[in-house]
């Protein structure tokens, strides 16, 4: 192998500060040679983002840094501030998760892109519209020449992550660290932003450290994986071997803990309980605690394995031991009346502007939504964001007063019930929040934050007071001893626990589930994915599952409806849908979703669609989706196609040209 | 509220401040007890006497001791600051809970007579009160407590709107909790922090317009003792006593300092927590 770009030996970052010092990352080594793409995969806390920080040399002046890190010839731990400010803009580009605070608000794209090189010198002022113009077609924006001079807020969120990685690229770096890159975009765009940042790689022979937490988007890119786990790298290797024998029981457990679009089994395996806290790691493999092996053996305590491409006592070992997961059961016919029915339901926004808040257009989040739901079945609504799948499930729950349709709930029109009627219906149908961060009262204990629904309905001591609210906790699979403790001290996952319990307090029939998962660790979304699984088949609830993930939607849903732009362009049951899509949207949004299987790369599968998800201000006519519909015909701009059932297949469409193949 | 304190107290300009509200407000409580001399009792052998052991401050020009009336005064001024924080947090706090919370038609006008307060300067608006009311402690403490439903009603109104777009507040109306339930024990116990500052901050301004009342003359009428009259009376005996407006001033400009120091610390160590719970 030739000289690595980078080469990092031994490394460890400290922190210190009030309290015990904290080492995030403890002793990692690795290279990277032009021309390859490292994948760093981990958990939040694994420390993959402060070893990107301390490769530029830009963590703060509280780190405490050790090891070697050579990035071309430069020592970057030995060296001043000056020597590495050179080294940034010119041998390492950076790609940030959020492209919205990556690019400075005040001022042109086209400005920001370039003024790295002009402070480097490498590049004269007069001639730098021009490189601009030239480095945004290298990335894929349409009209580069009147780009440059627009500002962040006039580019959508793909293409200013193109410019990002624009920037990046300007100075032709030999290292490109891209930290989470697609992690805020949505799937269609993703596949976008990725294609180009590879395209753009093997054109400029960079070496690329990708840090991510999604295993597809690895498995897409990179040539090279190493898997970070509480601070330590556990397992390295090459992208088609990590994947196909995984040699670590975590990563082995980690692959099997993802739902994926291409197979289908009833459980999802998890690996048990929580990411270590760094402060408090036990002595010997960091792991043990949640590993299948080690448990009882006195190795795994006591000495913390060696790292030779797997830091693991027993390599090998983990594949065999880790249950297979049964493929899922068919699901039952719906029988009897739905419990929810759902027709033409519209919700429109106006948009006010002037000092006299006239009102001077409509933004419609929903136009047109009819679904229904049977007791006891899931029905995932998918889309991608500003699709208006969260405003139809707030219109249902009725904290958004729709503007026009019928919302049914067990025979009986919900629209216009007066206040006392619509508080007992509320037993009925619950809610359950994203952002288990910002839904629990930060002030209430979990006990009292379980318990409110019964306090609010007067039902705390018919309902058997402390010992229900407990056995709640039990239910969903959080200690008894945790009820006096506030939100602060649990975890995504614990408090997204109290979160379902404190939905499940009233034993309601509906659950709407807004993105439960998508703002938890892969682990942990798989032991929230089983406990829904395990109280539907307990409790014979019935889930109206909103995400974004296709891949979990695939998992956890009996029938998927798919929404673009306020409507639902394709509904049919899980197999049908997801074996054979028929709306050109569903289509693309299927091949969008990063495999984590290397094999599968490539192979003419995606088919990436044109431009950006419109606004629903200004919906595009006819077909709201044929601008980037790639079997678009002039019928699709004049008239909207019928939301109808197909002829052969038990899938209902909104299309005039709807796929017939099968893929 | 523990860590909170404790946090507080580790600040040493806080401590500091606390320490001084603390001892001003005991010995404005229990002067009576510790102070040997009457605030009114009347020495006309001495006079305009400078700072001694037997009067730490001096006399004024009636021989009464000026210790004795700073403290007293103390009592004043921190009655005035409790009522006038006490009338325009119960006022202001609901109208911005209301106004923040429902939104609408309430919010338009709940907050344009809250701006129309705000348009009116605040001392000539206490004046102007005191003229209708006559001069007591009252009216001061009434007039200074008006003047502070503004920065209360903003402040909660604004604490309101955030709180209102988060989740936890949304799930409770998913749970069917009514907007009485809601507002008062979802909303504003979360509120809480930013109005605590503003009781600190509204104390010194309540303190500071009751001198300045006082001061022109239309505050509390003598002789009860209060700093502004002193420093009045004391303007017209600077050369002969510089002592006797100098010494009050001194106080009032300490007590003003403390609850400043307290407030910005205060502030500082919510912005602190908030951008912690912030983050995950």
């Amino acid at each position: 192998m030739a000289v690595p770009v980078v080469s990092v030996r031994g490394l460890e970052v400290t922190f210190v500060g009030a309290g015990r010092p904290l080492t995030a990352v403890r002793g990692i080594s690795f290279d990277v040679a032009a021309g390859e793409v490292l994948g760093i995969v981990g958990e939040s806390g694994s420390g993959k983002s402060v070893t990107s920080l301390a490769l530029t040399g830009l963590l703060g002046p509280n780190a405490r840094v050790r090891g070697q890190i050579s990035l071309a010839g430069i020592d970057v731990i030995a060296a001043d501030a000056e020597t590495l400010r050179l080294m940034r803009g010119r041998d390492v580009g950076m790609v940030f998760q959020d492209p919205a605070t990556t690019l400075n608000p005040v001022f042109p794209v086209g400005r920001q892109i370039t003024e790295g090189q002009i402070a480097h010198g490498t590049l004269r002022p007069e001639r730098a519209p021009a490189r601009a113009a030239a480095l945004l077609r290298e990335v894929d924006v349409p009209d580069p020449a009147a780009r440059i001079s627009q500002f962040p807020h006039q580019f959508s969120g793909g293409m200013r992550q193109r410019a990002v990685i624009a920037m990046a690229m300007a100075g032709h770096p030999r290292l490109i660290i891209a930290d989470e890159p697609t992690t805020a975009l949505d799937v269609t765009v993703q596949a976008q932003v990725l294609a180009v940042l590879a395209r753009r790689q093997r054109e400029t022979k960079a070496a690329v450290i990708l840090i991510t937490h999604d295993l597809g988007v690895i498995a897409e890119v990179a040539d090279r994986v190493a898997v970070m786990y509480a601070g330590r790298i556990v397992e390295t290797g090459p992208v088609a071997e990590i994947f196909r024998a995984p040699r670590h029981p975590y990563t082995a457990a980690l692959l099997r803990s993802l739902p994926r679009i291409d197979a289908d089994e009833a459980r999802l395996s998890t690996i048990p309980g929580q990411p270590p806290h760094l402060g408090r790691l036990a002595g010997g493999c960091s792991f043990r605690p949640r590993c299948p092996l080690g448990q009882a053996r006195d190795i795994c305590a006591s000495d913390p394995p060696e790292h030779d491409g797997v830091a693991c006592h027993f390599p090998g070992e983990a594949l065999a031991t880790l249950p297979r997961p049964a493929p899922s059961k068919k699901p039952e016919a719906q029988t009897g009346s739905p419990l929810l029915e759902v027709a033409d339901l519209r919700v429109e926004f106006p948009i006010r502007t002037g000092l006299l808040r006239r009102q001077s257009g409509t933004v419609r989040a929903v136009s047109g939504v009819s679904l229904s739901v049977w007791p006891g079945e899931t029905l995932g609504l998918v889309g991608e964001s500003g699709c208006g799948k969260t405003t139809t499930g707030r219109a249902i729950m009725g904290l958004i007063r729709p503007t026009s349709g019928s919302i049914r709930f067990a025979g009986q029109e919900i629209g216009g019930l007066p206040r006392g009627a619509m508080r007992r219906l509320r037993r009925d149908m619950q809610y359950v929040f994203q952002d288990p961060y910002s839904s629990l009262n930060p002030i209430r204990t979990a006990g009292e934050i379980v318990a409110e629904p019964l306090r609010i309905h007067g039902l705390h001591a018919e309902m058997g007071g402390d010992a229900y609210v407990a056995g709640l906790f039990d239910r969903v699979g959080l200690p008894r001893a945790t009820m006096s403790r506030f939100p602060r001290e649990f975890s995504g996952g614990q408090r997204q626990r109290i979160g379902i319990a404190r939905a499940l307090a009233l034993q309601p029939k509906l659950l709407i589930l807004d993105e439960p998962v998508a703002a938890l660790d892969v682990s942990i979304q798989a032991q929230i994915v089983n406990l829904l699984k395990d109280l539907q088949r307990e409790l014979g609830l019935a889930y109206i599952f909103i995400a974004h993930d296709l891949a979990v939607v695939h998992h956890i849903a009996d029938r998927v409806a798919v929404m673009y732009l306020g409507r639902i362009v394709e509904e049919s049951d899980k197999a049908t849908l997801y074996a054979r899509p028929l709306h050109p949207y569903t289509r693309s949004l299927l091949s969008a979703v990063p495999l984590p299987d290397p094999a599968a790369r490539g192979g003419g599968r995606r088919i990436i669609l044109e431009g950006d998800i419109p606004s629903p201000a200004r919906p595009p006519s006819g077909c709201a989706f044929h601008p980037r519909c790639f079997r678009a015909s002039p019928l699709c701009a004049t008239d909207v196609p019928a939301f109808a059932a197909h002829a052969t297949l038990p899938s209902l469409v909104a299309c005039h040209h709807p796929m017939e193949a099968a893929p | 509220m523990n860590p909170m304190l404790r946090r507080l107290l580790a600040h040493r300009g806080a401590l500091l401040g606390i320490a001084y509200i603390v001892l001003l407000a005991a010995a404005a409580i229990f002067a009576h007890l510790i102070l040997p001399s009457d605030p009114l009792a009347q020495d006309l052998a001495n006079t305009l006497d400078p700072p001694s052991a037997a009067h730490w401050f001096g006399t004024d020009e009636l021989g009464r001791d000026l210790m004795t009336r700073a403290i007293y005064g103390a009592r004043t001024s921190l009655i005035t600051a409790l009522g006038a924080v006490i009338i325009a947090g119960l006022i202001g706090v609901p109208i911005g809970l209301v106004a923040g919370f429902f939104g609408g038609w309430r919010d338009a006008v709940l907050m344009r007579l809250v701006d129309v307060l705000l348009a009116l300067p605040g001392i000539l608006f206490a004046m102007a009160l005191i003229a209708v009311l006559g001069r007591s402690q009252f009216a001061s403490l009434l007039a200074v407590g008006i003047t502070g439903i503004p920065s209360f009603a903003r402040i909660t109104r604004a604490q309101v709107l955030s709180l209102r777009q988060r989740d936890f507040v949304t799930a409770v109306e998913a749970l069917g909790g009514s907007s009485t339930y809601t507002m008062f024990t979802t909303v504003l116990p979360n509120a809480w922090s930013p109005i605590l500052v503003q009781v600190v901050i509204l104390s010194a301004v309540a303190i500071l317009l009751e001198a300045a009342l006082s001061f022109l003359g239309v505050g509390i009428p003598p002789p009860t003792p209060s700093w502004g009259d002193m420093l009045r009376t004391g303007k017209g005996f600077l050369y002969e006593a510089p002592y006797y407006a100098v010494l009050p001033g001194i106080v009032l400009t300490l007590t003003i300092l403390s609850l400043d120091t307290l407030g910005r610390t205060l502030s500082r160590l919510i912005e602190d927590r908030q951008s912690a719970e912030d983050g995950p």
